[in-house]
């Protein structure tokens, strides 16, 4: 079913997409590089406010959204962005003009009863979060709505500008939304600052955190209490509905570069106000379009990249590291199918015939032959004549693998009193990755023993050392002729 | 803040309405009661999975999918928009579990970067499209919603009988069909939603039934996308079945008082919006939110007194 949404989604963009791109070419070809040069040069008052804006509020956001994110609270910030909203019509009605103060005051007492309303219904309730969330967000929308639909039918209540708070639009921020938006920010990074140690430990340890006596609620009120600044300052420029967007996509896409705090703070509140110059960017130039809409559709581009090429937590670099471990693994089973057909032959010849391998790894010819081209490439193997032969290097790791798995079913029969014939899946599995210490305590452990509990030879440091050819070095204990 | 809120004046708020404008008061009333029971039905099982917050974002991401249907089809025509609301409400969903499943980002940042990013699109791509010529779609009509335009919608007719606005008829023969099915695979969905585990073991296909139930939702959310707008449409979702909830454990009681509800918000905010003169769709949520409420104070001395305070801070992962 997933798939089918995906191929129905594929075509409709698909079909829509020429047709679009041809139409938004007229339309922002004719002056788009005089826009974009007047945004450059900054001369224009108005880019300057908007560009300001737009970078603040993203560095704010992304702040308080990185904390959101580890403390899987991300739709928090999606019902407090709504719950404001009827704060923001009784700060209107204030007075009756669009005063900041007011607007401010009201938003933010709004969304922190919303804060409240969520962690008492999950307090009193059975309902769980994702119901607390839904009510608050939806409830307290209907009520502003009530109150704007109310102050629209007010005399001098049409032309109240407060449909902006709805999409938000950039080009509209004045000098004192900017103000407003660069206190809320050095009041963000200051808490943030002075008290990172608390917020680290409450967002991660609460447990810890109350047991070290420390109140945890009053973080995670001003916590609240600092996403609420955040979230009505950003109002203006990006609405209601996508102030969510920029608290937590910049954050997600951090998320996945960092394992550190401090460094996804940093990365979070650089997407954020990258995303932020784009918005304003794409906005100012586009002719009228909204600035939220493009912030965040920069943030979600930076979030995509962020999935698919973040070193350690990306798409692309899993299922790279994924396929070169397979790769390794299948040779390393190549020569261990190698050393078995050799040691079958008692280390006698040199070369073993290729078909011997590919019966030994269940195999075709052909597939075998793959195989042994793989290993020919990384220098583990020679072949020659449709016979193959180990080189120096190849011929220590067929020791190592086979050790591995040798010494491991011993210590499985030995130690953990398994019967011998239910070890083999185990070691196959481990001997790729047990590493040189592991192998040192475990033969200790097993008193360096030579046989395993199949009574075939473990190879030994000395079998592993130096590059002379394996028969020789193997005529060291004797082979399987020469066995006690 | 002087003559704010207007005086209530029984005459004027509870008769009037129905005296003098009967037709239109009778429709508004019926399309909301009709809109709040499909949605608490959808709901129940919702808040059941707990995905109450899936049903934010299909309402958000569907306008995403109108706007690229409208692109394509130059018309809103009702099989268009279930086509384009079924396959944008499981393209959301797709994306949620893509980025879950792929990545270390956990269920709810990603609902918010799925529902916000095709929203932004949504946004962008309807202004592109007015720059050629009038949409059909309005923004605004994504927050309030246009319940007080139906009455004015063209009655629809049906072997010579006039049976009301087309977007009442629309969304009245999705509640039936809702209901028909809701009583068909009963069972299914019960079972599925309370013991997934259970439903596997019995051969049921639990993938199937999440998907149907996505699919059935972005159909309600798309036929009352027009009445109530994207954010009150998630208010009857949520609140009806919570208020159930809050009353009963039992499922069909529990659908039965979710029409209860349905019915007392929808006539109760019709007279609310008339006294105070504003939006019907954001009174009846208000007056929703007052049952819940009002459902709340009654049960929790009796419930949940021993119990408050339980719930740590964030608990569950």
């Amino acid at each position: 079913m997933r798939r089918t949404g995906w191929v129905a989604a594929g075509l409709v963009l698909l079909a829509v997409a020429p047709a679009e791109a041809a139409r938004i070419g007229e339309l922002t070809d004719w002056d788009f590089g005089a826009q974009a040069a007047r945004f450059f040069s900054l001369q224009d008052p108005s880019v300057r406010y908007a560009l300001a804006g737009s970078m603040l509020l993203g560095l704010c956001c992304g702040l308080m959204g990185a904390f959101l994110v580890v403390r899987k609270l991300a739709l928090m910030g999606d019902a407090l962005s709504h719950a404001v909203l009827p704060g923001v019509a009784l700060g209107f009605l204030w007075g009756m003009t669009k005063n900041p103060a007011a607007i401010f005051t009201g938003a933010v007492v709004a969304g922190l009863l919303g804060a409240v309303v969520v962690q008492w219904i999950r307090a009193t309730t059975k309902h769980r979060e994702d119901a607390a969330l839904g009510f608050v967000l939806s409830s307290f929308f209907g009520v502003g709505i009530v109150l704007f639909t109310m102050i629209q039918n007010l005399p001098g209540g049409a032309k109240s500008g407060l449909d902006g708070f709805m999409f938000g639009q950039a080009a509209a921020l004045g000098p004192e939304d900017v103000w407003l938006l660069a206190g809320v920010t050095v009041l963000a990074l200051g808490s943030v600052g002075l008290f990172y140690k608390e917020y680290v430990l409450t967002s991660f340890d609460e447990g810890f955190a109350r047991s070290l006596g420390w109140r945890v609620k009053l973080y995670h009120y001003s916590l609240m209490l600092l996403l609420a600044f955040a979230i009505v300052s950003a109002l203006q420029a990006v609405g209601v509905v996508l102030v969510s967007a920029m608290l937590v996509i910049p954050a997600a896409a951090a998320f996945l570069l960092t394992d550190r705090m401090g460094a996804m703070l940093a990365w979070s509140a650089g997407f954020g106000m990258l995303a932020g110059a784009a918005g304003a960017f794409f906005s100012f130039t586009g002719r009228s379009l909204p600035t939220g809409p493009f912030m965040v559709l920069a943030a979600a581009a930076l979030f995509l990249l962020a999935l698919l090429f973040a070193p350690r937590h990306g798409i692309v670099g899993r299922l790279w590291r994924r396929r070169s471990r397979a790769a390794r693994i299948r040779r390393e089973n190549t020569l261990k199918a190698i050393y078995h057909v050799m040691e079958d032959g008692g280390f006698r010849d040199e070369a073993v015939a290729v078909e011997s391998v590919a019966g030994r790894r269940r195999e075709t010819t052909a597939g075998a032959g793959r195989e042994i081209g793989e290993l020919q490439r990384a220098g583990l193997a020679t072949e020659e004549d449709g016979r193959v032969a180990f080189t120096p290097a190849g011929w220590q790791r067929a020791c190592e693998i086979v050790r591995n798995h040798r010494l491991w079913e011993l210590y499985l029969t030995n130690a953990a009193q398994l019967a011998p014939d239910h070890v083999h899946d185990d070691a196959e599995v481990i001997e790729h990755v047990l590493g040189e210490e592991t192998v040192r305590r475990l033969e200790r452990r097993l008193n360096y023993a030579r046989r395993d509990p199949h009574g075939k030879l473990i190879p030994g440091l000395a079998d592993l050392a130096g590059g002379a050819p394996p028969a020789e070095r193997v005529a060291g204990f004797g082979g399987k002729g020469g066995a006690r | 803040m002087t003559g704010f809120v207007p005086a209530f004046e029984w005459q004027r708020v509870m008769v009037q309405p129905w005296t003098e404008d009967f037709t239109v008061s009778f429709w508004i009333v019926v399309m909301g009661f009709l809109v709040t029971a499909t949605c608490g039905l959808v709901g129940t099982y919702l808040l059941l999975r707990r995905m109450a917050l899936v049903g934010d974002a299909i309402s958000h991401s569907i306008l995403f999918g109108l706007v690229v249907a409208f692109m394509i089809f130059r018309s809103g025509g009702t099989a268009v928009m279930f086509v384009a609301a079924v396959a944008t409400g499981l393209l959301t969903v797709g994306i949620i579990e893509f980025i879950h499943r792929q990545s270390r980002v956990k269920t709810d940042a990603a609902i918010c970067i799925a529902f916000t990013t095709l929203f932004a699109a949504g946004v962008v791509l309807l202004s592109v499209a007015e720059m050629k010529g009038p949409v059909h779609l309005d923004p605004d009509c994504v927050l309030y919603g246009e319940i007080a335009f139906v009455p004015l919608d063209p009655p629809v007719e049906f072997f010579g009988l006039t049976l009301g606005p087309a977007p009442v008829v629309r969304i009245a023969s999705v509640l039936v069909g809702l209901l028909a099915l809701v009583v068909v695979f009963y069972k299914e969905l019960l079972v599925t939603s309370f013991d997934p585990a259970l439903a596997r073991s019995l051969g049921i296909r639990t993938g199937v039934w999440h998907y149907g139930l996505m699919a059935g939702l972005s159909i309600v959310i798309v036929s009352v996308f027009e009445a109530v707008g994207a954010i009150l449409a998630v208010a009857m979702l949520v609140v009806p079945p919570m208020f159930a909830a809050q009353l009963s454990d039992r499922l069909p009681a529990r659908f039965a008082l979710v029409f209860l509800h349905a019915a007392l918000s929808s006539l109760l905010g019709y007279h609310l919006s008339v006294w105070l003169n504003c939006s019907p769709a954001g009174a009846m949520v208000v007056v929703g939110a007052m049952l819940f409420l009002l459902a709340w104070a009654v049960t929790r001395p009796r419930r949940y007194a021993s119990v408050a305070r339980r719930v740590p801070l964030q608990a569950d992962a």
